[in-house]
Parts: C-alpha cells; sequence; structure tokens
C-alpha cells in the first residue's frame, strides 16, 4: 500500500513540477541572452553564438565533441596512477578503460569495473562527474534541434549546438545538481574526500569503507539519467541512497527532466496540447510498467519467493519491494540505469520488466533528451500509418511525413533490435554467453539484458553475468556507440528535413494528434513494435522461466 | 455494391468475417457511374494466372522487397523439402509458393482489367492515312508537328491538334465512350482535335500538335496498361517502412537460431520436434515464422492497389498523367471551382419580369418574348418560355413574322432586338438599353441594383423611347452543391468559386451555392496569383479548366484538370484530362485519391495486427517441447507444432487472396472529419486484423488436423 502511496506521490510530483519547470527549459533553449561565463566558453570554443547550424554542421558539433570526450576521458582513466587523488589505485585497464569512456559519453553508464576499487576521486569528479553533465546536456540539445524541425518553417538551420549544450548545462543541470546534492547530503548521503577507513565488521572481518564525493555525483546521476554509481552496489549502497525518501527522490530526480521536455516541445510548437498528449503516451507505458513490475515483485511467483514469503531476494530491506521495483522501473523506463536492488533476483516476470522497458526504446520518458526524440520518432511512425487511414499525405504538426522522414524514421528503429539482438546470438555464436552466472533461461536473460542495457543506453545490469572480458567489454562498447549515435545522427538528419518544409495549415481532414486516440495509438505501435520485434528472445529467456 | 454471389457463399464463418471486412467498401458515389472495379470474378483469376506465373522471375519480384524474401523463403524450403522430404515441409513449401503467387496474382488481375481497356483503344489507333493541307497523302505514324491535314467527312483524324481552319461535328465516343457528337470549330476554345475520332460532316483543316508516337490515345494506352507505372511518393515512402519491418523481423528471426540451439542443448533431454532439434529451429519452420511476421499482406497488395486506384479513375473518364498527381488529389486543401459550369448550369434562366411602375407585366412580357423570337441563346428562349408560363403568350414563329429586322446582339451595342410594324424594341444590359431609349429612370437604376445584388443578371427591356422594366435572369444552382460543399468543408477542404461577375452578384450565388470563397471578375492572372498565394501558405490547390487562358493556371495547380472539350494548351498544361468535361468531377477525383490512401494505410495496420495471433501460433509451436509452460501461450489451443505452424502460413497466404477484392475496389470512403476516419477504420483494420487471424488460423487448424501425420 505505502508503496502505491509512493508511486501517486512521484506522479502528483511530476504533474505539479513538469509545467513551472519545462517552461524555464524552454526559456533556456530558446532564449538568446548570453551570461559572462557563457560568452567565455563561446570564445574558448571559438564559436559564433547566434550563427545557426545547419543538421549536418548541427551533427559534426556534437560528433566531434562527443569523440574529444571519448579521448579524453580514455586518456584519464589510463594515466590515473599519475595524478592526484588516486587514492592508490592503478591505471585502469585499456579495455575497461574504452569501455568506461564510451559508456560515461553516451549517456550509459555502464559499469564493467567496481566503483570504489577502481576509480580515484579525481577521475569520479572531473571525468565521469563531468560526462554525467555534458552527455546528459548533448542528448537534450538534440532533441531541441528535433523540437526546432518540427517548428520551424522552410528555415536552413536548427540552432547551434555548442550554445545548447552551453545553457542547458549552466543553466539547467548544474544549479538544479547543486541544490540535490545539498538536499542528499541532508539525507545522508556523504560528500568528501576521505580515502576510507577500515572498519571491524559484525563477524571480525575488516571492510575497507571507502568516502568520496558521493552526493555531488548522486544528484546529476539521477537528473541527467545517467546511472553511474560512485559504489559498486550503486542505490542500494547506503552512502549513496540512504533512506526511503532519498530513495523517492532519487527516482523522481530520474523523472524530472524527461517528464518535463514534452512540455518543453508543446512550447516550442506552439500547441501545449500536443506536449501533453506525448506526455500522456509516456506517462501511459510507465504507469502500466510499474504496475506490472510491482504486480509480478508483490505476488512473488517462483519456489523461494513462495518459501520465505517474499521475493526480497537482491532487494535493500529499507527500500522494501515496491520501493525496489519502482525505481527498478524508472531507471529502466528512463535510460538511467541506476539501480537498488539487484533486477537478477527478481521474478522471471518481474525481471522481464526492466528488459521490456528498455526494448520499448526507453521512450517512457526515456532519457533526457533521448526519451523526447525517440518518442516523437514512434508518434511520426504512427502518424504516417494513421495519416494514410485518413486519406492523406501524412502529416505531423503541419510537416509532411515524406520520402525521406520515413527512411530517417525506419533507420531509426531498425538500429536498437539491430544492435541488442545481433549482440546477443553473436554471445551465444560466440561462446561468449559462458562467463553469464546461470544456464537455461535466466542465462540467456543474463546476456539478452547486457545487450539491451547497453545497445538502448541504459547501463543497468542485471548482473550475474562477469562481463569485464576484453570480449564484453568491446562488444558492449561498439553496442553503446552505436546505439547512441547512429540514432542522433538520423534524429538530426530528420529535423533537418523536417526544418526546410512548409508548414501544412490544419484543417478538419488533418488527424489530430493531441486527442486520446492518437495517444491509445502511439503507445499502441510502440508495445506491439516492440513485442514482434523481441518476443521469440523473451520466450526463450524470461518468459519460458516465468510460464514454467 | 455488387459482387458475384459465387464469392458470398463461400461459407466459413471465417470468410464471413473477412467478407464482413470487405464489405466496408465503397458504395458507389450518388454521381458516379456504376463501377465495375471492386469485382473478383473467378474467371478473371483465373485468366490472370499466368502473368500471375510469369511474374515469379526474381527479377520481377525484386521490386516487391517483402515478396521477394517470400520467394526466396519458398525455393530455400523446397531445396530443404527435397533434401529431407517430409509431408510437413512439402505443405509448408507448396503454400509459400502459393503466398506469392497470389501476390502476384492480385497485381495481376488489377493489371489484367487496363489491359481490356486499352486493347479497346488501340483498335482505335487504325492505321490511317494523312491528306496534308499541300496535297500529298503520308502514313499518320509520319506527321510531324506543326503540319496541317485536311479531315473531311467520314474520315479518321490521323493525329492530335488544333483546327485552323473550318468548323465539324466529330464523333469522339472512340476515345470518351459517349456516342454524341461534339462540334470542333477553329479558334476558342473548341478547337482540340484528338487523334481516331471521326469527323462526322463538313471539312477542317488541322494543325498537328502531338510528337510521333506520343499521340493521345498513346499515352491514355500506357496509363491503362499501367506500362509505364511510376511508384507514388507515399507508396514508395510505405515500402520502406514495410522493408525496415521486414528487416527487423528478418532481423528478429535470424538471431533467434542461436538462442534456440543454446535452449536445446540446455533441455538437452527435450524430445526432437517437426519446429525444433539439436541444431536448433529447423529451416522450414524458420522459414514459416519469418514469413508469417513479415508484412505479407499489404506487401501483395500494394501495387494492386496503386493500379486500381488509377483504373477507378479511368473508369470514370478521368486520366491522370501520373499517380503522383492522383495523391496530390487526396490531399488538396483548396478547390477552385468556375462558376459557370460547375457550380451553376452553364446558362442564366429569365426568372421574373420586373416592370416599371404604370406598365402592365403583360406588355413587358409582350416586349421581351418578341424580341428574344430571334434569339437561339438559352438565355433567350428562357424568355420566350416565361413569358408563355406566366402570361399564356403563344410563341410566334420567327418566320411568321414577316416584316420584322432582327438586331442580332454585339459586343458593342450589349444589346439585342427587333423593329417590327413601327415598334422598336430593344433588350440588354442596363447602361446600353437606357443610352439607347435616352432615358434616365430612378426607378429602373434601383430594380437594376436589386436584382443584382440578389444574384441576378438585369436585363433592361424598353420599346421606342419607353423603358417598360427589367427581366430578371437568375443563375440556378445546380442542385446538390450545397451538399457537396457541406461535405468538401467536413473534409477539410475550402471551396473557392472563380467567377467573372461583379463581386455583388458573385457574393449572393456564393452565399446560395455555400462555397466558402469567391474570387469575383477573376481574370487568369487573379487566378494564378490566389493559387500562389494558397500555395505559399502551404496548401495544395486542385482545380478546372478549358480555356488558353487557364493554361497557366492549370499548370501552376497541384491537380489541374482540363476538360476533353478544351484546348491543346490546357490539356498540356493540366495533370489530369476529364474526358466527360465534366467540372465537378474534381470532387470525385478527390475522393478517389483520399480512397488510395486509406485502402493503403488500413491493410497496413491490418497486415501488422495480423502478427500478434501468428506469434501466438507459432512460438508456443516452436519451443513447447523445450519448455512446456510456454504451451500457456497456446491460446487457441492448437492441435499440434506442425498444424499449428501450417495454419499461420495457409491463414497468411489465403488472406490475401480474401483482401484482393478490397485492395481493387478500395475501402470505404465517406466524406466526415478525419478523426472520425480514424477511430472507423482503426477498429476496422486494426481490431479487426488483431481478431481474424485468432478466428481463421484455428478455424483452418480443425481442418489441416484431420491430415495424418500432421
Amino acid at each position: 500500500m505505502t508503496g502505491w502511496i509512493a508511486v501517486l506521490m512521484l506522479a502528483a510530483a511530476l504533474v505539479a513540477v513538469h509545467r513551472p519547470f519545462g517552461d524555464y527549459m524552454y526559456r533556456v533553449v530558446s532564449g538568446r541572452d548570453h551570461n559572462v561565463v557563457e560568452r567565455g566558453v563561446y570564445r574558448l570554443v571559438g564559436v559564433d553564438a547566434n550563427a545557426g547550424q545547419a543538421w549536418g554542421v548541427y551533427a559534426r558539433g556534437v560528433l566531434a565533441f562527443s569523440a574529444v570526450s571519448i579521448l579524453f576521458l580514455y586518456a584519464f582513466l589510463r594515466l590515473q596512477d599519475r595524478l592526484w587523488l588516486s587514492l592508490g589505485l592503478p591505471a585502469v585497464e585499456d579495455h575497461i578503460a574504452w569501455n568506461t569512456a564510451v559508456s560515461f559519453v553516451t549517456n550509459t553508464n555502464w559499469q564493467a569495473y567496481s566503483g570504489e576499487s577502481t576509480m580515484g576521486h579525481l577521475v569520479q569528479m572531473a571525468g565521469l562527474a563531468v560526462q554525467n553533465f555534458v552527455s546528459a546536456g548533448v542528448g537534450i540539445a538534440v532533441a531541441v534541434a528535433l523540437v526546432r524541425g518540427f517548428a520551424a518553417r522552410r528555415a536552413e538551420t536548427l540552432g547551434n549546438f555548442w550554445v545548447d549544450l552551453t545553457r542547458i548545462t549552466l543553466r539547467i543541470l548544474l544549479p538544479l545538481s547543486v541544490v540535490f546534492a545539498v538536499v542528499f547530503m541532508v539525507g545522508g548521503v556523504v560528500q568528501n574526500l576521505s580515502a576510507g577507513v577500515d572498519v571491524t565488521t559484525l563477524t571480525g572481518g575488516v571492510q575497507h569503507i571507502t568516502g568520496g564525493p558521493v552526493a555531488s555525483q548522486e544528484a546529476i546521476k539521477e537528473l541527467g539519467t545517467n546511472g553511474g554509481g560512485f559504489y559498486n552496489a550503486n542505490s542500494a549502497h547506503p552512502f549513496e541512497n540512504p533512506t526511503a525518501w532519498t530513495n523517492w527522490l532519487q527516482i523522481l530526480l530520474m523523472l524530472l527532466i524527461p517528464f518535463s521536455l514534452p512540455r518543453v516541445f508543446g512550447r516550442m510548437v506552439g500547441q501545449n496540447r500536443q506536449g501533453y498528449a506525448i506526455a500522456a503516451v509516456m506517462a501511459l507505458l510507465a504507469l502500466g510498467s510499474i504496475a506490472l513490475t510491482v504486480g509480478f515483485e508483490t505476488h512473488g511467483a517462483g519456489t523461494v519467493p513462495q518459501a520465505v514469503g517474499a521475493a526480497m531476494e537482491g532487494k535493500e530491506a529499507r527500500f522494501g519491494i515496491p520501493g525496489s521495483a519502482t525505481f527498478a522501473a524508472a531507471t529502466t523506463l528512463t535510460s538511467t540505469g541506476a539501480v537498488n536492488s539487484f533486477h537478477d533476483s527478481y521474478t522471471a516476470l518481474g525481471g522481464m520488466m526492466p528488459m521490456v522497458n528498455m526494448m520499448l526504446g526507453e521512450v517512457a520518458p526515456g532519457g533526457a533528451g533521448s526519451g523526447l526524440y525517440g518518442m516523437l520518432i514512434l508518434a511520426t511512425i504512427t502518424v504516417f500509418v494513421a495519416g494514410l487511414m485518413v486519406g492523406r499525405t501524412p502529416e505531423y504538426l503541419g510537416k509532411r511525413i515524406r520520402v525521406r522522414e520515413i527512411q530517417l524514421a525506419s533507420l531509426y528503429f531498425l538500429v536498437t533490435p539491430l544492435i541488442v539482438l545481433g549482440g546477443t546470438a553473436a554471445a551465444f555464436a560466440t561462446g561468449n554467453d559462458a562467463t553469464a552466472l546461470n544456464t537455461g533461461p535466466h542465462g540467456l536473460s543474463e546476456v539478452l539484458y547486457a545487450f539491451t542495457s547497453a545497445g538502448n543506453n541504459n547501463g543497468s545490469a542485471f548482473a550475474g553475468i562477469t562481463v569485464d572480458t576484453p570480449w564484453w567489454d568491446v562488444a558492449l562498447g561498439l553496442a553503446m556507440l552505436l546505439g547512441r549515435f547512429l540514432p542522433l545522427i538520423l534524429v538530426l538528419a530528420l529535423a533537418g528535413s523536417l526544418a526546410g518544409q512548409h508548414s501544412v495549415p490544419e484543417s478538419e481532414g488533418t488527424l489530430p494528434t493531441h486527442r486520446p486516440l492518437f495517444v491509445g495509438m502511439v503507445a499502441g505501435v510502440t508495445v506491439v513494435l516492440v513485442a514482434l520485434t523481441f518476443l521469440p528472445a523473451l520466450a526463450l529467456g524470461p518468459l519460458a522461466e516465468g510460464l514454467s | 455494391m455488387t459482387r458475384p454471389s459465387t464469392e458470398r457463399e463461400k461459407g466459413t464463418s471465417m470468410t464471413m468475417t473477412l467478407d464482413d471486412l470487405v464489405e466496408a467498401g465503397p458504395e458507389p458515389a450518388p454521381s458516379a457511374r456504376p463501377v465495375k472495379a471492386g469485382l473478383l470474378d473467378p474467371k478473371q483469376l483465373l485468366r490472370s494466372l499466368p502473368d500471375a506465373l510469369r511474374k515469379l522471375d526474381p527479377r520481377i519480384m525484386w521490386r516487391n522487397p517483402v515478396m521477394f524474401i517470400v520467394e526466396a523463403g519458398a525455393v530455400f524450403t523446397t531445396v530443404l523439402a527435397v533434401v529431407e522430404p517430409s509431408l510437413f515441409a512439402w505443405l509448408i513449401t507448396v503454400w509459400l509458393w502459393l503466398t506469392v503467387v497470389f501476390a502476384n496474382l492480385a497485381e495481376a488481375v488489377a493489371e489484367g482489367r487496363g489491359k481490356a481497356q486499352a486493347a479497346a483503344l488501340r483498335s482505335a489507333k487504325r492505321d490511317t492515312v494523312a491528306h496534308l493541307a499541300d496535297g500529298r497523302d503520308i502514313p499518320a505514324t509520319e506527321l510531324r508537328q506543326g503540319d496541317l491535314v485536311t479531315v473531311e467527312a467520314g474520315q479518321v483524324i490521323p493525329g492530335d491538334g488544333d483546327v485552323v481552319e473550318g468548323i465539324a461535328s466529330v464523333d469522339e465516343s472512340a476515345i470518351t465512350g459517349e456516342s454524341a457528337p461534339v462540334i470542333r470549330e477553329s479558334g476558342g476554345d473548341r478547337s482540340a482535335v484528338t487523334g481516331g475520332t471521326t469527323v462526322l460532316s463538313d471539312r477542317i483543316i488541322v494543325r498537328i500538335t502531338q510528337r510521333p508516337g506520343d499521340s493521345f490515345v498513346d499515352r491514355m494506352i500506357a496509363l491503362v496498361e499501367g506500362a509505364n507505372r511510376q511508384k507514388t511518393p507515399n507508396e514508395i515512402a510505405l515500402n520502406i517502412l514495410l522493408a525496415a519491418l521486414t528487416i527487423i523481423f528478418l532481423l528478429a528471426v535470424v538471431t533467434l537460431q542461436p538462442l534456440a540451439i543454446y535452449t536445446k542443448a540446455y533441455q538437452a533431454a527435450a524430445p526432437d520436434t517437426t519446429a525444433i532439434d539439436g541444431h536448433g529451429v529447423t529451416g522450414v519452420v524458420l522459414v514459416s515464422l519469418l514469413v508469417c511476421l513479415i508484412p505479407t499482406t499489404i506487401g501483395a497488395l500494394l501495387s494492386a492497389i496503386g493500379i486500381a486506384g488509377m483504373d477507378r479513375l479511368v473508369q470514370r473518364n478521368v486520366l491522370a498523367m501520373s499517380g503522383r498527381a492522383v495523391e496530390a488529389a487526396g490531399d488538396v486543401n483548396t478547390l477552385l471551382l468556375d462558376k459557370t459550369g460547375t457550380i451553376t448550369l452553364g446558362n442564366r434562366q429569365a426568372a421574373e419580369f420586373v416592370p416599371v411602375s404604370g406598365v402592365d407585366p403583360k406588355r413587358l412580357a409582350d416586349a421581351a418574348q418578341l424580341a428574344s423570337l430571334a434569339d437561339e441563346t438559352p438565355e433567350g428562349r428562357s424568355i420566350v418560355v416565361l413569358a408563355k408560363n406566366e402570361f399564356g403568350l403563344r410563341d410566334r414563329e420567327p418566320g411568321l413574322l414577316a416584316g420584322a429586322r432582327w438586331v442580332p446582339f454585339t459586343a458593342q451595342t450589349r444589346m439585342s432586338g427587333v423593329d417590327l410594324d413601327g415598334r422598336t424594341i430593344r433588350k440588354g444590359a442596363a447602361a446600353a438599353v437606357l443610352k439607347w431609349a435616352g432615358v434616365r429612370d430612378a426607378e429602373i437604376d434601383e430594380i437594376v441594383d436589386r436584382i443584382s445584388s440578389d444574384g441576378g443578371t438585369p436585363l433592361v427591356v424598353a420599346e421606342n423611347d419607353q423603358v417598360l422594366g427589367v427581366i430578371d435572369l437568375k443563375d440556378v444552382v445546380k442542385p446538390g452543391m450545397r451538399e457537396r460543399f457541406d461535405e468538401m468543408r467536413r473534409m477539410g477542404i475550402r471551396t473557392v468559386m472563380i467567377t467573372g461577375d461583379n463581386p455583388r452578384t458573385a457574393a449572393a450565388i456564393a452565399a446560395e451555392a455555400g462555397v466558402d470563397d469567391f474570387l469575383a471578375e477573376a481574370t487568369p492572372e487573379d487566378k494564378l496569383a490566389l493559387i500562389r498565394k494558397e500555395q505559399a501558405g502551404g496548401r495544395l490547390v486542385a482545380m478546372t479548366g478549358d480555356g488558353t487562358n487557364d493554361a497557366p493556371a492549370l499548370a501552376q495547380a497541384d491537380v489541374g484538370v482540363a476538360m476533353n472539350t478544351g484546348t491543346s494548351a490546357a490539356k498540356e498544361a493540366g495533370n489530369m484530362i476529364d474526358l466527360d468535361s465534366d467540372p465537378t468531377k474534381l470532387i470525385e477525383i478527390v475522393e478517389i485519391g483520399k480512397q488510395l490512401l486509406i485502402t493503403r494505410g488500413a491493410l497496413t495496420t491490418f497486415s501488422i495486427a495480423n502478427d500478434i495471433a501468428k506469434y501466438f501460433a507459432i512460438i508456443p509451436a516452436m519451443f513447447a517441447a523445450v519448455y512446456p509452460g510456454l504451451d500457456t501461450l497456446n491460446v487457441m489451443r492448437l492441435h499440434s507444432p506442425g498444424s499449428a505452424i501450417l495454419s499461420a502460413v495457409v491463414f497468411n497466404a489465403i488472406v490475401i487472396v480474401f483482401l484482393i477484392p478490397l485492395a481493387l475496389r478500395g475501402v470505404r470512403y465517406r466524406p466526415a472529419a478525419a478523426s472520425r476516419l480514424l477511430s472507423r477504420n482503426l477498429l476496422i483494420y486494426g481490431l479487426g486484423g488483431v481478431v481474424t487471424p485468432f478466428v481463421g488460423i484455428k478455424l483452418i487448424d480443425l481442418l489441416i488436423q484431420l491430415i495424418p501425420g500432421i
């Protein structure tokens, strides 16, 4: 019961906050004033802040920035032992450094390492945390560029990537992170530069407990839908997520930006109701998913849960089943990937839900920015089929969905299945599934989960599989890289194509894209497409296990 | 709607479900001629079979990626069935081939109907001899642009051109199907003649305007045969989406194999079945899964839908020069309609005699009738008729009035009349008649103003120097126009009336007809400017026209329908030609364009929705032997893995055949707002698409389980 109250409070908080916060973000991304710091950044990068960029230039900016980030982070990790605050930790191994660099730059935060025993404080603060900000900023910038494409009338440019990234980071992500870092400190999350203390445990063993700048990283970890934990145990660790209310707040932060972006979208295209419709699709899918996850977990099917009375394996007692299951749903519905419980230990069907959430393409509400653009692509495809059914060349927000738009949208939704299913099949075909802890359907789930998480840039782990082998690091690194940047280029190309179009005026013959029927149709198309794509694989994994 | 009874009687309840879907086809629009489209005569299927088999050539199949995959799969299972024969493998193989053949059949049937029409047209293209004006005779095929030819009564016009000298009645039934002859004369807007038509009387000299081998009839033949049918933009976009779905399912199926091998190895004790053994899922079953998942239904029918859409236009005697234009018709936002002939009957009718005070109405009618007796225009005749109806004035034969001197209408005098026994009567434009009579009359001005503002045309009648009154000539709006414009509005289309009338008259007629807007005192330049303005706002514009001065506007409009009676310039400029020269046809063209898109969208939805049931059939069939729990998904309780897979494949194939009539006829289109259309079509084709295969596959399974060994 308390679990449902927490979910209702989440919904209520989002309903209350998304409008003012969305309006604020709208002002940030459409404003033209530049403050001193921003002007300094533009001078440093050498960019004319008032010059617009065509989609190709915008995309090159994104790619160049990300490539430099990956190289920088890789070098940073490799050189950690020669820098300050390394806590005496050695340089990160090459394949792990590659995997981690890609992982943080792609907003995935897949962690093939154990945080406290691999990364020193400097790397955590100046390397990983910086990417937590800018990778989220890149996602939001691209989403905004796509929306500009819808809103534009025969325009050549989509705004300026460097300006968008700077403003989003400095005006949205940074101030909010500061505020919530303080809140988390109040809630008991640690914030120091301690190398840790050795304590004697109740059983007499000695345990080394690392301190560190955790709270400052925790806020952006959730807010930027990153998910990379300071500690290996992530949000299950009491220093990262001490109480039930910090847990609730973390869930809220994950959902905050993704659920507020539809408001930005509505404002930018000049029709708030279009934003509400997109938010409604997200909410519909999210509530359905949370209800199912919590339901499967509290119902606790399976031999052990039945025997002990609850599916508590892998869950923290201070969060309980609903607090864990809601977190699991939220972290995979967004592209966060933080965990406060171990999805591997969930009941078969309960553990399938995080996977399904990610397979939906992380659009309900999805990652910071990536959720909105993913959902807009799905809406575009829905509009295409629905639009034909009303006897017009399909149009969305006055933009005709023609050959080029469908080409780009189709390629977009090809990418993720290609990576997820291709990667999973490759793991089995090459025998790399052997590092999974389990065999049979559960082992299959462990492998499938890993590629689903990497390909969708989620970063959460099912756990139960050893992924710090070179094969896994390279394969998952590629999955993250392609899973992030291919769709992103396609989205920007789509934005460019839309921006160049005339806008068709709305009439009685126009398919209304703000009514419940359309909302239901987008949700239906999303679920059906995903079900049809992944059902065979799921049948051999969680379904086989859960239905036995 | 007419349907062959044989089809309706084919009886299982599954066909009823499908029939109900098919039943949702269009009812012919009230004004449309009975449409042959939509019938699926079994004989027609049989006739098209050779064509369908010819299309199995992979070089042709390649153009349809979805069905090409099916064909490749069929080849693969054939090989497997030969290498390792089993009843199951052969049955699957046969049905996979049938799936491809059914798809080709749909296209062949659609094309077949055009071929019949083309044959009829070819007969019009007889070898004719052209008599050049300089006296030489050459075969018609050697005519060049600009040649002058002489055609006399009984001769066939050797090529498309314009009459430069003479007037003749021409039988154009060879291309229009209309047997009443039409008049063609030099100059003006009725000068165009078409090669293959026959001159019935008189003699004309024609300047050839066609390039050799590119006559109107040649283009018509190519068009109805679909010889150089280009895929339309929406069709290409849909094809891309279908190809993407196909790739996704290909991926889902291919990547399943390593997982299946792993699974089978894990559950080594599970028995081998027709679907899965130690080598994973068997090839035949993998192909079956793939074929069932990829959107074969819409993939099979897509090109038939396009051909049939063009065919529906041809049935209504409209020739579209490109499929693009037909699609654009569905998208039209603004419809420009000429007032005369489209919204109103071509001619004005006398409606009332309005005498000035002190004049007996009968005297006015008498004078008006006398002045109109020699006036053969419809307006003139309507005055005579009105005088007879209202005052019993008998028709006096002009010949009996021996001393009469008839004064014809000229553009300079702007009046006509008669001088008879000392009476000089004139009728005509108010200003002209008043000037002639030499009077000024405030009362007349008032009457004239009132009639004008009511949308009528005032005709002032004067005898000697006395103005008797005014005849009110009314424009008669065609019956049913207001309803049609209301429909248009519901479809989101704005109608604009174009007229040369003054704004007041135009406003009155516009209000009476129920159009949304009007353009009065319109010149061709105004028309062009209006189209450009609409297009600059992102709107698509459709219009009709026939005159040479319409050509720029026809060319600028997104959908320009030229009347067949129009000039060559107009026909060149438009992207459609209406052989019936009926300007209201535009409304039907819009509906056909919409119907084309709706049919594609509806069948796509149906096709994808079908997949849900197929998964429930095939997944448990493949894996329940390994994980018995998965049998929970076998909600249809299908007999065995083999029967389940076979049923899904059979359903997938025959649903194509059942939907051919729908594809050819098009989904029913009733003008309505987009939201209503969507909910209706989503209910029928979305929900119907989910439910139908559950029923269909179960029924097929009930039959198939009787086959021993399956």
